[in-house]
């Protein structure tokens, strides 16, 4: 696997033009995958062994936000939502834990482990069928990781962890789709789906696959490997403070 | 271009190289001057088909949106055009801006703990407008019905970049919104909000007065700053969008007057009695 070049952080789109510019020295790392792959449990077993290492870390996690958590779980058990007040939802959750957690945490220096990021909004909102152009302007005033790790698999293979696990959700399964017969048709087609987008996804976005098939210890260590290579060239670069690591604005 | 090959442009110092597109600090100048994002470099917007807010919709309703700052009195402008069109026989549904009850909770949550930044301000109204636009703006007007909105997406456009979002940004998000056939524009100097705000209740609601911009502790003052900027970018919104300015300063009925005289104009060729056409389109283009 090539090593992770490291870049000065850099905002997806417009950013956040009305927040001064602080340097973000601290670690971005964004950890994406279908629901029911086990992104949770290798998140658990990530953050001890960073802080062995010394790291300082802080965990921010899909529609965990205090602002917005309550009204996407309440929104979800009704029948009220569209994909654009979904997408709208997932956006103001992801950009209150932007500016409260992911951002002051840069900024103290820590590595922030996100659990899920702007890609499954782009991967859901795909196979949902928003304007993917949409969804991705709506997302601009979001921060690029430093690093993406995408825990890949195939729907055979996620089925039964899936059914071993918590079991298939309604959400999760793409039943307000109505793709499928039942429950397990519409997962196995929904669950397809978004994977097929994901890896179409990590091309695009440069995250770094890895196989989620694997045994758990395994899967860690292959995470902390990449993890480990990553912090090691970003330390390289930045240690003598030269690289100015405040976040940039671009644009596509 | 792949996530990964981008540039990186650095804020400061370096040339950022030819191929970068510049972009131009959205952030409100102390004056209130508001830089409008890059009107001739656009990238992917600029080159993109018209967008639905400046394509007539194609719906047998009308749609007839009032903007303004508070204490402009727009609402009370509403009510009596409701009055009026509901006396007539007209078919009227009414939509009020941040009135969804989808984000009601997070809102007022929001607003208390004051815990809402220009960002998540702006997106939970656009949660709320996205909701009322699939369950209070499209059915009816698909039905052939007159519309009437109580503040439309220009008061995001105007408040969220006076918060300091990006104004592109803020069109983006706001770009399922369809464009309305008439939107009034209640043009008030602050000093005469300011007097009516006070006139009828003690105190100035913190948002309203932007409080939570910071630009000042004392909340009339902050009130007079924030609303100026937003009145400012009302004013270029106006020649943006073809907002029809009205003198909220004149007399509440001779306003009435220009307000029904200009809805005149655009119901002059709607057909009330036309039953549901198919998914309510017009055969013929407006």
């Amino acid at each position: 696997m090539a090593s992770h070049p490291t870049r000065a952080k850099t905002w997806y789109g417009h950013g956040l033009p009305y927040l001064p510019k602080k340097r973000l020295p601290g670690h971005l790392i964004a950890i994406e995958g279908t629901d029911g792959v086990g992104r949770s449990a290798q998140i658990e077993l990530l953050r001890p062994w960073l802080e062995l290492e010394g790291y300082a870390v802080s965990n921010t996690g899909w529609t965990r936000s205090p602002l917005l958590s309550e009204t996407i779980n309440e929104a979800k058990a009704g029948h009220r939502l569209t994909v654009t007040t979904f997408s709208l939802l997932y956006a103001a959750d992801f950009a209150d834990r932007l500016e409260h957690e992911i951002l002051p945490a840069l900024q103290a220096g820590f590595i922030v482990i996100a659990d899920r990021y702007m890609y499954t909004a782009f991967a859901r909102n795909s196979v949902m069928g928003a304007d993917p152009q949409w969804t991705r302007e709506v997302f601009g005033m979001a921060l690029v990781p430093d690093l993406v790790l995408y825990l890949d698999i195939d729907v055979e293979s996620l089925i039964p962890r899936v059914i071993m696990g918590k079991g298939m959700d309604y959400w999760e399964s793409g039943m307000h789709l109505a793709l499928g017969i039942d429950l397990f048709d519409s997962f196995e087609r929904y669950q397809g789906r978004l994977i097929d987008e994901y890896r179409r996804l990590s091309g695009e976005f440069g995250f770094v696959s890895v196989d989620a098939r694997l045994p758990i210890e395994e899967l860690q260590s292959e995470l902390r490997k990449h993890i480990a290579e990553y912090l090691s060239g970003a330390n390289d670069k930045s240690r003598p403070d030269s690289a100015d690591n405040r976040a940039s604005t671009r644009k596509e | 271009m792949p996530e990964k090959d981008r540039p990186v442009i650095e804020t400061a110092g370096s040339p950022g190289g030819p191929a970068a597109p510049e972009l131009p600090a959205a952030v409100p100048s102390p004056n209130g001057d508001v830089i409008p994002s890059s009107t001739g470099s656009k990238s992917a917007a600029g080159t993109a088909p018209k967008t639905l807010l400046e394509t007539p919709h194609p719906y047998r309703g009308r749609l007839i949106c009032v903007e303004g700052i508070d204490g402009s009195g727009k609402s009370t402008q509403l009510l009596l055009l409701e009055r009026w069109l509901r006396s007539r026989g007209y078919p009227v549904h009414f939509t009020e801006w941040n009135s969804s009850r989808l984000v009601r909770r997070s809102m007022q949550r929001g607003k208390k703990k004051n815990l809402l930044t220009p960002t998540t301000f702006s997106l939970l109204h656009a949660v709320d407008f996205a909701d009322r636009l699939t369950y209070q703006i499209l059915p009816p007007l698909k039905a052939g019905m007159i519309v009437l909105a109580d503040r439309y997406v220009y008061t995001a456009f105007a408040r969220d970049v006076a918060r300091g979002v990006h104004p592109e940004w803020v069109r983006a998000v706001y770009s399922p919104a369809l464009r309305p056939d008439l939107t009034l524009y209640f043009r008030v100097p602050i000093d005469v909000s300011l007097e009516r705000l006070l006139a009828g209740r003690a105190k100035l609601k913190y948002h309203e007065a932007g409080m939570d911009v910071g630009l000042s502790t004392d909340p009339v003052e902050s009130f007079r700053m924030f609303q100026s900027r937003v009145l400012e970018i009302y004013d270029q919104l106006t020649l943006e969008f073809g907002m029809c300015p009205i003198d909220a300063t004149a007399e509440i009925p001779n306003q009435q007057r220009v307000v029904r005289t200009m809805v005149q104009e655009i119901l002059r060729d709607y057909d009330r009695n036309r039953g549901s056409g198919k998914n309510g389109v017009t055969s013929h283009s407006r």
